[in-house]
């Protein structure tokens, strides 16, 4: 297995390492704190190449094995969690019974419904206003619920990308090698899932 | 006229506004249609107010918190990780 990870500017940059100098020198709660971090990632990571939840509950269980065996060999070239993202998506892809799925690049499904513009692109049902809604605590949770559930139905490889891309915070060039994927693809994908869950959240506050 | 229509071509519309928010918040636009589309946000407050709602969006999922471990799973974590550092120490 070789991939290409993104090199970190520096190890200072990532914000596991000291974690993993924990994991390194004995420190199970360390070893918890990771698992706990990154575990519901790398579920829905699992559940896009795999046929059912067990066999991602599976997969990530092999993932933290692979990880700990391989922790004397990793260099810091990557970020911890880029190069523990990448086991899992060689895990998955090996357990997966179905093949890679295709992309859904050729999905040409708008951001936007294209019966509220005009026949000159020009709004005739624009967005509502509400994201001033979101300063009150209790709207927000409440929509953070919904935002996790949309997250879910979301087709796979948007999800993916989406989750690590908004949840964890990696950058462009470290979902493409995570997932192989080229960053037009990713783009693509990114703007897919996260005009869903615009309009899911536009639905959602219009309601309440 | 011509130079007016060509320019017009040129322009953004909100249909093709919404479908840059994403190049745009990764930098990923060419300088000019870079310009092209604030110019049109400039003058479009449902845009704006679409690119808002995406940032919103973003910061929504972003708050997405990890489940905590069941205490059964924490356990059978915190065996894996003992196996391991015993098969380390003898190694």
């Amino acid at each position: 297995m070789t991939v290409r990870l993104p090199a970190l500017k520096s190890h200072r940059d990532d914000p596991d390492g000291p974690l993993l100098q924990r994991v390194r020198a004995g420190d199970e709660q360390a070893f918890i704190t990771l698992v706990h971090r990154y575990r519901p990632t790398m579920l829905r990571l699992a559940e896009g190449y795999v046929p059912n939840q067990a066999v991602a509950e599976e997969v990530v269980q092999e993932t933290w094995m692979g990880f700990l065996r391989g922790l004397h060999r990793f260099e810091g070239r990557s970020s911890v969690r880029t190069w523990l993202f990448s086991i899992l998506v060689n895990r998955a892809r090996s357990a997966g019974a179905r093949e890679r799925r295709t992309l859904a690049i050729g999905d040409l499904e708008p951001a936007v419904d294209g019966a509220r513009f005009d026949t000159g692109g020009h709004w005739t049902v624009p967005p509502q206003p509400w994201t001033d809604l979101v300063d009150d605590r209790l709207t927000a949770e409440r929509m953070a619920g919904h935002v996790r559930a949309a997250l879910g139905d979301l087709p796979g490889r948007q999800r993916e990308v989406v989750t690590l891309r908004d949840i964890e915070g990696l950058s462009s060039q470290e979902v493409c090698s995570v997932l192989e994927i080229t960053e037009a693809n990713q783009r693509v994908l990114l703007h897919r899932g996260r005009s869903r869950l615009r309009q899911l959240l536009e639905s959602e506050f219009g309601r309440a | 006229m011509m130079a007016l229509l060509h320019r017009r071509s040129r322009e953004v519309v909100c249909q093709q506004a919404v479908e840059l928010v994403t190049d745009y918040l990764d930098g990923a636009l060419s300088r000019p249609a870079r310009r092209r589309l604030e110019r049109h946000l400039r003058g479009c407050p449902h845009c704006t107010e679409y690119f808002a709602q995406v940032r919103a969006t973003i910061a929504m999922t972003g708050r997405i918190t990890p489940d905590d471990l069941s205490p059964q799973m924490r356990d059978e974590f915190v065996d894996l990780y003992l196996r391991w550092r015993e098969g380390e120490g003898s190694a």
